[in-house]
């Protein structure tokens, strides 16, 4: 455990809360964005020491623990492990790449608009660093507040709809997720994740608070029956909404299944997981085909988030090595990808004003920079080779394979569908005619600098994913072999009651597992 | 007889505190500038009553021949009564709708209800128990209807008589029901009596009954068809009033007589399902609500319905629970109703529409409705949160699981008509006046009423110590 003894993970949640509250002061508009900005490179800044994460161990890093209400014997107790940290980096990457991308997209309310980007940075840093299970809550929760505002207030037309069907879904979804957070307390008497996971729990349990957990992140990735509400907030919220939503929110359900569901619920989780993969690859062929046929380009990368958030779901729920590595390197890969592309499809609104794909033809003569970058992260989303969607699709694919070739089989048409529907996009962005962007300005420096970054990660996960992995690995190793014991643990015990010989059988379980 | 002046400094504190009230009203014009310092004075009763509850521990807590027990439970509610007095004196100080030889009146009954709050959260004896709460209701029934040029305020105000003297009959006639059974009306006795079906039917009727008078206060289904109405009826500032403090008296007498409860009985059964059909049945009616006092009004009939999950979890868990989410509710109740009070400069019943854009007019305000807003949903990071969440483990851990899952699924209704409020002031436009301006709101009183969404706030990131303050008081009642 590296202990540093700054407090880094609760800077980097508390710092833009702390932050939000100066915006208060300030009158000028420029002032503002500045400001946000600098707090956005200080915190990147703060995010600096979690780079001494020990890639030996799996246990849980940076370790904070407070109590909070001991009557509840509720604690103050946050932490990163191999699952966790990366999202945290691209949490803290985006914050100032969202103040960028918004700095002429947003003309009004501009104090507010920042305050609302503050509070959710820290909420969801809170989210993938909460070690206590009402902490996780709150914040899985209290992140809902300014994203509806940033959908309600600076949204399209129809953005009142659309931030009313993303609150009443998420929050109705998540509902029954306090339920199940207080069926383990009452269980156990403790809301501490890390000593979660070490309880068994009987299978009846397992199956109703698996249900109840399933739901909220199911709805929050979102899976097949789930998905309405995205597209519906994608193409209403403003740009840095929709990167965040993306990048972020989505991941959050993902996060959910790895850091819940399968070390509290294994045996339920292995029940269900042919549900699961199921609603994955219907999420896969549905969302892909849906996207083939839009002509709007946000919703067109909404649904394409349905289907690439459908792999990293399959990838966890074949419960292989390479499976879950290759979801968590997705969910990173999508955030960076599909982020990007928000931010470029923003970038082109405010030339052409217009999401309609026909409004957007022929780019590639008069925004070739524009053209280049659009290129990279839309080949980067289909999981070309050499980017770093190839790295997590091909893991995915490796581990689903390994679990089964027909589902294998199932999913090829899924990765030609992205292709398809990428590459008719970029095609008619690039040489469609008649194209109306000849008095279009190209990329300005602003943004080739908050496109940029990006592009390098594109680049460097793609070619160089070793220490990504790394990072994951152990993590990942210990979350599987976690699932294995606790899997075979639990028919072992339901076959033979008592208790003395499934404590002997413990250690030799885990021997032939790794 | 035992008496302890230092335990009862709080009712002595507002017993003198009415007295001068009852000095202005008969005295000349010229001492009502006086009441300027009501809010204050109301205001030092809180620092009073944090002292008495220093002190509850040191003392033989019975008094007046073991009717009255002074103890960390009541000193934690007059704490609370005193808050909310305070705060609704300050939010009817220039009360429109209310003419100026009115006001010591109508503040001398505002003290006096506060009063039989006060008392009632001391009562451990049943006729104590009711003179108390007549008390307090006799002093709202005077309350409700003043409102000028308002014919809806004596119809709520005639209302709330006559439904209220129904429920009072019915519980005397329960009283009578227990004495005549148990022999007996002190709650110490009564816990070691026996309540079943089998062998005393007619004590069962009979504490159902006198249950009926403080379901009425607290506006439990199916007693709440009032609630609605007397809010819509009576002035902004009554009805802040009337929806909240009664509803902590009516608690802390539930949390003292749910010792009689045992989670096997009958009647706790019945509890819990009168708590989930009135979360259900508040939330739904909230729905369609235009009207923002009806609105809130359905929204307390539901969240008498959480409060009960503590009750009928009936342990010290559940009652701390109980106590604590009163409190929270107090202060989350009394944000809204400030930014309601805020708003209708003219005293008129506010319409949703007439929250829209009410971020421009005055964001402070939009802020704290806001706060307020997500803080009756249930959403962390408020105080609302935490107080639901304290209650639903409360109601897991004795076994009702059924309640705790229409409890949560609750929110997912609520939600629609809370995020109303907030979509109405932060999504819509703000009327403009002839010249193209925005009007703001004249008087916003951000400071006060910015101080109760910080409370808000920070007892839902930290509700350590007043919850700690909340067991205390829980677990005195069951050992």
């Amino acid at each position: 455990m590296t202990e540093t003894g700054f407090p880094v993970l609760s800077a980097l949640i508390f710092f833009p809360l702390l932050a939000a509250i100066g915006l208060f002061f300030l009158r000028d508009e420029r002032t503002i964005r500045l400001y946000t900005l600098a707090v956005g490179l200080i915190e990147m800044g703060l995010a600096a020491p979690l780079f001494r994460f020990d890639l030996s161990t799996a246990a849980f890093q940076f370790v904070e623990i407070m109590p909070w209400v001991p009557a509840w014997n509720m604690n103050y107790h946050v932490g990163v492990d191999g699952i966790s940290i990366l999202m945290i980096f691209l949490t803290v990457l985006l914050l100032p790449l969202c103040v960028l991308c918004s700095w002429t997209y947003i003309g009004k309310r501009v104090k507010e608009f920042h305050f609302c980007l503050l509070l959710m940075i820290g909420a969801c840093v809170g989210i993938f660093s909460a070690l206590d299970f009402v902490l996780f809550y709150i914040f899985w929760e209290a992140m809902l507040i300014p994203m509806f505002l940033l959908i309600a207030v600076w949204g399209g037309p129809n953005k009142r709809y659309a931030s009313l069907k993303f609150f009443i879904y998420t929050l109705a979804g998540s509902t029954l997720f306090l339920a199940a957070i207080v069926a383990f307390f009452v269980n156990t008497g403790t809301f501490s994740i890390p000593e979660l996971m070490t309880h068994e729990y009987a299978f009846n349990f397992q199956f109703w608070t698996f249900l109840a957990m399933a739901l909220a992140f199911a709805i929050k990735v979102p899976m097949f029956p789930f998905h309405t509400w995205l597209p519906a907030a994608h193409v209403e919220a403003p740009t840095a909404g929709s990167v965040l939503l993306a990048s972020i929110l989505l991941k959050m359900g993902t996060y959910g299944f790895l850091r819940f569901c399968l070390p509290l619920t294994p045996a339920a989780s292995e029940y269900f997981a042919p549900l699961m993969i199921t609603i994955s690859i219907i999420s896969i062929l549905y969302g892909g085909a849906i996207a083939l046929g839009q002509r709007d380009m946000k919703k067109l990368i909404a649904y394409s988030s349905v289907a690439h958030m459908g792999f990293v779901t399959l990838g966890i729920f074949v419960f292989t090595l390479r499976g879950v590595e290759g979801a968590i390197m997705q969910m990173i890969n999508h955030g960076i990808t599909t982020g990007a592309l928000f931010m470029l499809v923003g970038a082109i609104y405010e030339r052409s004003h217009s999401r309609e794909i026909t409004d957007n033809l022929g780019l590639g003569k008069y925004l070739p920079a524009y053209m280049f970058f659009f290129g990279l992260f839309a080949i980067a989303s289909f999981g070309f080779p050499g980017t770093n969607g190839f790295v997590s699709e091909a893991l995915v694919l490796i581990g689903v394979f390994e679990a089964n070739y027909l589902l294998g089989a199932l999913t090829i048409p899924g990765v030609m569908l992205a292709a398809a529907y990428m590459l008719r996009l970029g095609l008619k962005l690039a040489w469609g005619q008649p194209s109306q962007a000849m008095t279009w300005a190209d990329l300005t420096p602003r943004e080739w600098v908050y496109l940029a970054p990006l592009a390098a990660l594109v680049l460097y996960l793609g070619l160089m994913p070793a220490l990504a992995l790394q990072t994951i690995n152990p993590s990942v190793v210990h979350l599987l072999n976690q699932y294995e014991t606790r899997r075979t643990l639990h028919l072992e015990s339901s076959l033979q009651p008592e208790p003395p010989a499934h404590i002997a059988q413990l250690p030799a379980t885990r021997g032939t597992d790794q | 007889m035992i008496f302890h002046i230092e335990l009862f400094i709080p009712e002595l504190y507002l017993l003198a505190l009415i007295g001068g009230l009852f000095v202005l009203t008969v005295g000349p014009q010229a001492w009502w500038r006086f009441l300027r310092h009501l809010p204050l004075a109301a205001g030092i009763g809180i620092g009073v009553a944090a002292v008495s509850l220093q002190f509850s521990g040191q003392f033989p807590s019975l008094m007046f021949y073991g009717a009255y027990q002074v103890d960390g439970l009541s000193q934690f509610f007059k704490l609370a009564i005193f808050l909310g007095l305070a705060v609704t004196c300050l939010n009817a100080m220039n009360q429109p709708g209310l003419s100026e030889e009115k006001r010591p009146d109508y503040f001398l009954f505002l003290c006096l209800s506060a009063l039989g709050l006060m008392l009632l959260s001391s009562a451990v004896e049943l006729v104590t128990i009711f003179l108390a709460l007549e008390l307090a209701s006799y002093s709202l029934y005077a309350l409700i209807p003043l409102r000028s040029r308002e014919p809806a305020a004596a119809e709520a105000g005639i209302k709330y008589i006559l439904f209220g003297a129904v429920v009072t009959a019915l519980a005397m006639y329960g009283l009578s029901y227990i004495l005549g059974v148990q022999h007996t009306t002190y709650l110490a006795e009564l816990v070691t009596r026996t309540w079943s079906w089998s062998e005393t039917p007619a004590a069962l009727i009979g504490i159902a009954l006198f249950l009926g008078a403080l379901f009425y206060k607290l506006a439990l289904f199916p007693l709440h068809f009032w609630c609605p109405d007397v809010y819509q009826g009576a002035s902004n500032e009554t009805a802040a009033f009337v929806a909240t403090l009664p509803k902590l008296g009516a608690v802390v007498v539930l949390v003292r007589l749910s010792t009689l409860l045992d989670p096997s009985m009958e009647v706790t059964l019945l509890l819990a399902v009168l708590a989930a059909v009135s979360m259900t049945f508040g939330n739904l009616s909230a729905l369609v609500q235009t009207d923002l006092k009806r609105l809130l009004g359905y929204s307390s009939v539901s969240h008498a319905g959480y409060v009960m999950l503590g009750i009928v979890a009936a342990t010290p868990a559940g009652l701390s629970a109980a106590a604590f989410y009163a409190v929270v509710y107090l202060l989350m109740n009394l944000a809204c109703f400030w930014v309601i009070c805020r708003l209708a400069t003219d005293g008129r019943n506010l319409k949703l529409d007439d929250l829209n854009g009410l971020y421009q007019r005055s964001p402070g305000l939009a802020l704290v409705l806001a706060v307020s807003a997500f803080a009756l949903v249930g959403l962390p990071p408020t105080a609302g949160f935490m107080g639901k969440l304290f209650l639903l483990n409360s109601a897991w851990m004795a076994g009702y699981h059924w309640l705790v899952i229409i409890a949560v699924l609750n929110s997912a209704i609520a939600i629609y008509y809370y995020l109303n409020l907030v979509r109405h002031a932060y999504t819509r436009e703000a009327p403009v006046t002839a010249t193209g301006k925005v009007q703001p709101v004249p008087n916003p009183g951000l400071l006060w009423g910015g101080l109760l969404a910080a409370a808000v706030l920070w007892i839902g990131v930290a509700p350590g110590t007043i919850f700690s303050m909340a067991k205390v008081a829980g677990a005195a009642l069951l050992p």
